[in-house]
């Protein structure tokens, strides 16, 4: 049997496994009784052989990528013979077919892992098996019927495939897809579970136990997908920017945003009985919105730069996107009466009050985007013309919400659950406070007019909530520290670790909100970009802020998949020279198509705080003179933005950690001699 | 009311007002500011879907015909809003990169707001109605708590209160 027809045939046979998984798990939930357990685990196995068929049908593609199987369309539409390995590979989630089966791979593989460990619960383990399996089935429909990856392409078989997409031909695009995807589709787990729990009026909080992990991975992932999406557009678009506000880029955005909202919101639920039917909703909004990604990406419906071609599978997700919201409202209203709170607010000067804010503030961030997004369609169906909603209206509308959401980020670790006294909050704060004031008056000193331009308000302010946030975080820690350290007689700094050892999850945040007030610095450079282009020739200087750019040569190079031309720029600064840089253009041969390659050099060895990125782009050769362009940007403290992002992602993982037990008490002490230190989460 | 009790205070905040002003005001008019923002404001239309200034592609006919025209309207002595309505005029609606502040645009700039407001709105009445919730009623001859329930309150205590 030819490779296209096991394909074929795997992903056939994975619809029909994930359909009686559905259908049968439902029925055996529906029916109860003692024959419906046997019912139940048919339908569990099923589902688990789902991930072999699908992995099956996966392995074919790529196995047709790398054997040049131009028989298979998509194979011949996305490939060519000279295409290096990595990118053969990448070639499976590369366009609209492959990545649709990639995303089945993907949620399989998290249904496996679930089905796999239902002992823990089984009833609850079995509702969410049976959502994950509707999901599946809706995924699998696509792929048999509207996007099938390994469609036989008509007439004679060419030679060569047409190649992928140069944009597409660079390192982070073997990473930056399957992390975005591991994100959008984990959040199907919690809202499985969730969904399985309200069907069944599940008692207490366990759902939320349950997927708790969950939740922080799938986090991670689209946190990481997200920003090594704007590191590839940072290091391949050329120009210079890493945001641009497209609706595929907001896509992504949307669940990120409801998705943060949920991890903090769920320890209102778990410490307090609080917020059950916000949760619900949030969470179901995650999944939702990550479904709505998809069908920006794949209706062709909103115009952008990212989106796949436009087809007919936009119906598909159209029609989903309404089944999915009617039937978890369905149920929603059949089983309300089970969410109510358990608990009074007892202060607005609380933990619980900054989470209600925190959440408010993540959901009107997630509606900007989304009514950002969309505009053009309605104002288009309302008024018969379309306009552009790009960052102009997103840096007036989101970053004054932002700004809220960072001071926040600063004020809710001071809080306590229940109640904080204004004395407490006072004596916490004050520190901080007045490191972030140093921090203003210093960006004033250093030349920072907020009264000239707004994005310089924004960004001095910015920098003053981010200091907020850093020495906030840094005062929990010492704090804490020193009350572990006068008990157990350990360091400050061993204490820290215990510190953060004996609840991972509240001090794992912190390192995290510690990385995204990182990345705020890394953004607030974005005012003072500045950038020159001139044509050079040999010899020929640019001067750009303190450095200057010396056109040393330019040189040019073949091989089988692209032909390139690149120039080599000394770059001085005074008289010494600090690097050579080399700004590349290509021209891929079998798409035809060019492609520009910026160079980027961090200045830490000039200046390790207030980095700049040197950014130069080839941009080729000027038509009528035949003179090389050369455009360059000095970026400032970008750097600090993928910084920002290792320390958030090393804070997710250490918040993964399981607690460690307390350390023993070096004397007693009496219990209300501890400090009023922030509590919980 | 207390400002103008206090004439010096009063004087005060006079002065501030005039100082802020000063500032808000000192660099309008640069050309090269100008340029700068409205080519901000401006969208290469030649489907790149970019920054008018922010546009690379070499070769792209249309971002430097664009900016040399905005260049022109400058010099001419156009004020913002007719230098944008030139463009307008010449390329369509979406050569502005962001909805006008006028008709149905400004229904684009009011909507988050108003969802803003909406949901301080709706958080305040929710907190009002959680404090508003009855507290367990404390009758005289309450009973201590003893053995595992107590156990369940210092779990929930040490659950609440991390150390």
């Amino acid at each position: 049997m030819a490779l296209p027809q096991i394909g074929s045939f795997a992903l056939l046979l994975a619809l029909g496994l994930a359909a009686y998984s559905f259908v049968v798990g439902a029925f055996a939930l529906i029916q109860g009784g003692p024959g419906s357990d046997h019912l139940s685990e048919t339908a569990r196995r099923a589902g688990i052989a789902v991930f072999g068929t699908v992995l099956l049908a996966s392995v074919v593609l790529v196995t047709a990528a790398f054997t040049d199987n131009f028989s298979v369309a998509y194979i011949y539409h996305h490939s060519n013979r000279d295409l290096p390995g990595p990118y053969k590979f990448a070639v499976l989630w590369s366009g609209q077919e492959g990545s649709l089966l990639f995303w089945s791979l993907i949620l399989a593989s998290y249904a496996f892992v679930l089905r796999l460990r239902y002992k823990t619960d089984p009833k609850l383990f079995a509702y969410a098996s049976v959502v994950i399996a509707a999901v599946q089935v809706f995924f699998l429909l696509l792929l048999n019927i509207a996007a099938h990856p390994f469609a036989i392409l008509e007439g004679a078989i060419p030679p060569d495939g047409s190649g992928l997409n140069p944009l597409l031909q660079y390192p982070e695009m073997v990473i930056h897809p399957p992390m975005l995807y591991l994100g959008y589709v984990g959040f199907t787990i919690p809202f499985a579970f969730a969904l399985g729990a309200l069907i069944m009026r599940y008692p207490g909080e366990k759902w939320i136990h349950i997927t708790r992990r969950w939740t922080m991975v799938t986090w991670g992932f689209l946190t990481v997908g997200i920003f090594l999406g704007a590191h590839w557009a940072y290091s391949v678009l050329g120009w210079g920017g890493y945001w641009g506000w497209d609706p595929v880029e907001n896509a992504s955005l949307m669940p990120w945003l409801t998705g943060t909202a949920f991890l903090h919101s769920v320890m209102m639920q778990e410490k307090r009985g609080m917020l059950k039917t916000w949760n619900m909703w949030l969470i179901f909004s995650t999944f939702w919105l990550a479904i709505l990604g998809t069908f920006l990406t794949r209706s062709g419906i909103i115009s952008s730069v990212h989106a796949f071609a436009q087809s007919s599978i936009g119906q598909w997700f159209g029609w989903f996107l309404v089944l999915t919201l009617a039937t978890f409202a369905g149920f929603y209203i059949a089983n309300k009466s089970h969410l109510r709170s358990e608990h009074k607010l007892e202060s607005i000067i609380s933990r619980e009050s900054s989470f209600l804010f925190n959440n408010l503030l993540f959901v009107v961030a997630c509606f900007v985007v989304l009514w950002g997004t969309w505009f053009p369609k309605i104002s288009e169906l309302v008024q018969g013309n379309k306009v552009t909603v790009g960052a102009p209206f997103y840096n007036n509308v989101a970053i004054p919400v932002a700004l809220f959401l960072l001071l926040l980020t600063a004020l809710g670790p001071l809080l306590a659950w229940r109640r904080t006294s204004f004395e407490s909050l006072k004596r916490n704060f004050q520190w901080p406070a007045a490191g972030a004031l140093a921090i203003g008056v210093l960006m004033m000193v250093l030349g920072v007019r907020p009264w000239k331009d707004v994005a310089y308000f924004y960004s001095l302010m910015a920098a003053m909530l981010a200091a907020l946030v850093i020495f906030t975080v840094i005062s929990e820690f010492v704090r804490g520290g020193k009350v572990i350290s006068r008990h157990t007689g350990f360091g400050l700094f061993g204490s820290m670790v215990h510190l953060w050892h004996r609840n991972t999850r509240r001090y794992g945040g912190y390192i995290v909100h510690f990385g995204v007030a990182v990345v705020i610095i890394g953004i607030l450079g974005t005012p003072f970009n500045r950038e020159v282009e001139k044509e050079m020739g040999f010899g020929d200087k640019m001067n750009l802020g303190p450095y200057t750019l010396v056109c040393q040569s330019y040189t040019q190079d073949d091989n089988p998949n692209y032909s390139n031309e690149w120039a080599i720029i000394n770059v001085l600064k005074g008289n010494e020279q600090i690097t050579t840089m080399y700004p590349e253009r290509r021209l891929y041969k079998a798409s035809s198509q060019p492609q520009t390659i910026p160079r980027i050099y961090p200045t830490y060895a000039q200046d390790l705080f207030l980095v700049n990125d040197l950014y130069i782009v080839y941009e080729g050769r000027n038509e009528d003179t035949g003179r090389p362009i050369i455009k360059a940007h000095l970026n400032p403290m970008v750097p600090w933005i993928w910084t920002g992002l290792i320390i958030m992602i090393f804070g997710t993982i250490t918040a993964l950690v399981p607690n460690a037990a307390a350390l023993p008490a070096r004397v007693p002490v009496r219990v209300q001699t501890a400090p009023a230190v922030g509590a919980g989460d | 009311m207390r400002l103008k009790k206090n004439p010096l205070m009063y004087r005060a905040a006079q002065m501030l007002l005039v100082v802020v002003a000063l500032f808000t005001f000192m660099g309008v008019g640069d050309e090269d500011a100008r340029f700068n923002d409205l080519g901000h404001h401006l969208m290469c239309v030649c489907g790149c879907s970019q920054i008018l200034l922010e546009c690379n592609h070499v070769g792209c006919m249309l971002s430097d015909r664009m900016r040399g025209e905005l260049m022109e309207a400058l010099n001419r002595g156009d004020n913002d809003d007719l230098a944008l309505q030139s463009f307008i005029q010449k390329y369509g609606t979406t050569v502005v990169a962001a909805p006008s502040t006028s008709g149905f645009g400004r229904v684009a700039w009011i909507m988050p707001f108003v969802a803003l407001f909406a949901g301080l709105a709706s958080v305040v009445f929710i907190v009002r109605a959680w404090r508003n919730r009855p507290a367990p009623a404390l009758a005289d001859g309450i009973q201590p708590i003893k053995g595992a329930e107590l156990e369940r309150y210092r779990d929930q205590a040490d659950k609440e209160t991390d150390l």
